[in-house]
């Protein structure tokens, strides 16, 4: 007889084990790649579906959250496709390179994929199932971890991205992924992209959540060379049940931004691993969420300073009206060797109604010794004595309170540099507050 | 002449702690009033409650601005009917432009008074014109409202502003704390501009000085809450040299 390790699975557990049963034979890659599915899976079964017992996850317990897993979404046929036409509209003034995935497949007739020197495009599907080396070389290897939603997608992943950015490569436009839903039935997709940006290279990169499946695993595994110099987003606006892991390595004497804008989320989770694995190194890693209704956003950190010297500046404002739920979770490990580590990370949170819930946690493992690091957080509502300044001057007490919204939220966003994201960030705040059409 | 701004048996409390105790003060158009006063014998109190600041609980008495009470009013109906308070201590507005701030309250004050909106040059024009008379910066004027600002520019701020909305009631709230002789010359003559026939002005101010670069028509002393004494720009000058210890037993 056997004997039961753990609790009994949840529908929603037994759905996803089912879901890579019978998909297991027809899922993309061989080989390695197909083991690699095999472990995950394996390491998903042990753990089931992450919950509040579990300390990363516990404000986003996943599994309550998630009822049912619904069935993993059909190729998109033409009806699909012709449903993501306005997908990823929140940069509609900025020139960029559009990549277009519809339930999670690439569709490069929807792309725009005119050549650049030093740009390589492809898919993922595709290059898991031809056994493309580089792909073997990064997939799941870039940030190992064993967060459970993790291996989730790595059993389950189907398509994505697959970006190549040659040594020294200079992009000319931002490549923007824009990830759309097109099935019209509840259905779960598991997205997986890997972008590589060679040494000296220059790129700009936006991981865009237009909406998506009903219950959407994504992750992204980025890996950047020395000195290059990288600006990556996430959008997400998805009224979905999204969980997204980015999988970050770093390298020497690099230049790295992120940056995370989330409004129009039912549930989300952000997670982030990044590790600076090269000494050296400038980051800034913030983000902006902007919550009403009952709307839930997560955003977790796990920052790894492994090599010395680099200085890392983590800062994340959320909005909250209504009963909405914000959490962030940031922690910042110094390794014993990474000497000269200078890590500052700050975490606001503004709440606009009495309903409305702030989760802070930063966290700070230090094994170093010669170090700068800190850490704040605050949760408060609108500063009376600054809206009384604005009435002041004859503003009405909404705008006011609009303003002042608008300036927390744009002091983060301010610190983007390309111009036009920046621009076009701070209109879909403007949109959020109603103060702009 | 005709009357601006009419207080009249004026009773304000905060937190239950009594500050103004039927203060009666009358203002006239054309008017540069200074209100005088030691420390504690709420001054600054007066200068938010005309402003409309929530925190003071009017217990008594009215506010009357043109024969219409202002108490119901909220400080942006204020801001349109003409009210501006030059702040003692001008807040930092982080992420809000001076410029995008300026226009904000121009253009709301305006529409509150069924008025069209400024156009973006004529606006420009505006500020930038008064923002050199004041000694202020085209940098500055990029800048977050009163983000890094020294004292001084702070209150050369306030000023700017009070130049760009035009008020026909200022209420100068100690503006002339923490400047230098140089800095209470640009914000006199900031003032002294504004002076007009339909115009008036309340200067709250401790000392002297201030009233040698803005000459009031009237000054009023304030002790415990309510005006104790009024006269011309010679009170001024006699408090400067006897000090207020006379007036401390006056309103008990």
């Amino acid at each position: 007889m056997n004997v039961e390790v753990r609790a009994m699975k949840t529908p929603a557990e037994q759905a996803l084990s089912a879901a890579y049963e019978g998909a297991r034979a027809t899922l993309p890659g061989k080989g390695a790649i197909a083991a690699l599915r095999e472990g995950a899976f394996k390491q998903f079964e042990t753990r089931g579906l992450p919950h509040r017992r579990v300390e990363e996850w516990k404000y986003t317990d996943l599994r309550a959250l998630m009822r049912d897993a619904y069935p993993i979404a059909p190729p998109p046929d033409a009806a699909a496709k012709s449903r993501v036409k306005t997908a990823g509209n929140i940069l509609a003034g900025v020139d960029s390179r559009r990549l277009v995935f519809v339930d999670g497949a690439f569709a490069p007739e929807l792309s725009d994929l005119a050549p650049e020197t030093g740009l390589a495009i492809g898919s993922m599907a595709e290059a898991l199932a031809k056994g493309d080396a580089q792909v073997a070389k990064h997939v799941g290897k870039t940030f190992e971890t064993d967060d459970a939603a993790v291996a989730l997608n790595t059993a389950l992943m189907g398509d994505g991205a697959v970006i190549n950015i040659a040594k020294g490569a200079d992009l000319k436009r931002p490549i923007h992924l824009v990830f759309a839903a097109g099935s019209d039935k509840p259905s779960s997709v598991f997205v997986r992209s890997l972008v590589v940006v060679g040494d000296g290279a220059k790129a700009t990169i936006v991981e865009d959540h237009d909406s998506g499946a009903a219950q959407m695993n994504v992750a992204l595994e980025l890996v950047v060379g020395d000195k290059a110099q990288v600006d990556y987003f996430k959008i997400t606006r998805a009224r979905a049940l999204h969980v997204a892991s980015l999988l970050a390595s770093i390298g020497a004497k690099a230049t790295f931004n992120a940056f995370g804008f989330t409004s129009d989320a039912n549930v989300m989770r952000n997670q982030n691993f990044i590790r600076f694995a090269g000494e050296g190194t400038h980051a800034g890693i913030r983000g902006v969420s902007l919550l009403r209704g009952k709307e839930h956003a997560d955003t977790t950190l796990l920052i790894e300073h492994a090599a010395g010297g680099c200085e890392s500046r983590e800062q994340f404002k959320s909005v909250l009206d209504d009963s909405a739920h914000g959490v962030f979770q940031g922690k910042i490990v110094v390794k014993p060797h990474a000497q000269k580590t200078d890590a500052k990370m700050m975490t606001r949170a503004l709440l606009l109604s009495d309903e409305a819930e702030a989760d802070n946690k930063p966290e700070l493992e230090i094994f170093a010794d010669d170090v700068v690091c800190g850490h704040g957080a605050t949760t408060s509502a609108p500063d009376e004595g600054l809206k009384f300044y604005l009435m002041s001057r004859g503003i009405p007490e909404k705008e006011a309170e609009a303003l002042l919204i608008q300036a927390f939220v744009d002091e983060t966003i301010e610190e983007i540099a390309h111009e036009g994201i920046r621009d076009a960030l701070k209109f879909a705040a403007l949109r959020w507050l109603g103060t702009h059409p | 002449m005709s009357k601006l701004l009419e207080v009249k048996n004026l009773h304000v409390e905060i937190d239950g702690k009594k500050i103004l105790n039927g203060l009666d003060l009358m203002v006239e158009k054309g008017q540069v009033a200074a209100i005088m006063g030691p420390n504690g014998s709420g001054k600054s109190t007066l200068a938010y409650v005309l402003a409309g600041k929530a925190d003071y609980k009017v217990t008594e008495g009215d506010v009357t601005l043109d024969g219409e009470s202002i108490l119901e009013m909220s400080p942006d109906e204020r801001a349109a009917k003409g009210v501006f308070l030059a702040f003692q201590y001008p807040v930092e507005v982080p992420g809000v432009a001076t410029m995008t701030f300026l226009r904000t309250a121009l253009n709301a004050q305006r529409k509150t008074r069924g008025e069209a909106e400024v156009s973006t040059p004529e606006f420009m024009k505006l500020v930038r014109d008064t923002a050199s008379h004041l000694g202020i910066s085209q940098d500055m004027l990029r800048r977050a409202v009163n983000v890094g600002f020294s004292g001084g520019e702070k209150k050369r701020n306030e000023i700017l502003q009070m130049a760009v909305l035009q008020p026909r009631l200022a209420v100068l709230d100690e503006t002339d704390s923490g400047l230098d002789i140089d800095a209470l010359k640009i914000v006199a003559d900031g003032v002294n501009a504004l002076r007009s026939p339909e115009r008036a002005t309340v200067v709250i101010t401790h000392y002297q000085r201030l009233l040698n670069y803005i000459v009031p028509d009237v000054v009023h002393v304030m002790a415990k809450g309510k005006v104790v004494k009024s006269g011309g720009k010679e009170l001024a000058l006699e408090l400067e040299a006897k000090g207020y210890a006379q007036y401390a037993g006056e309103a008990a």
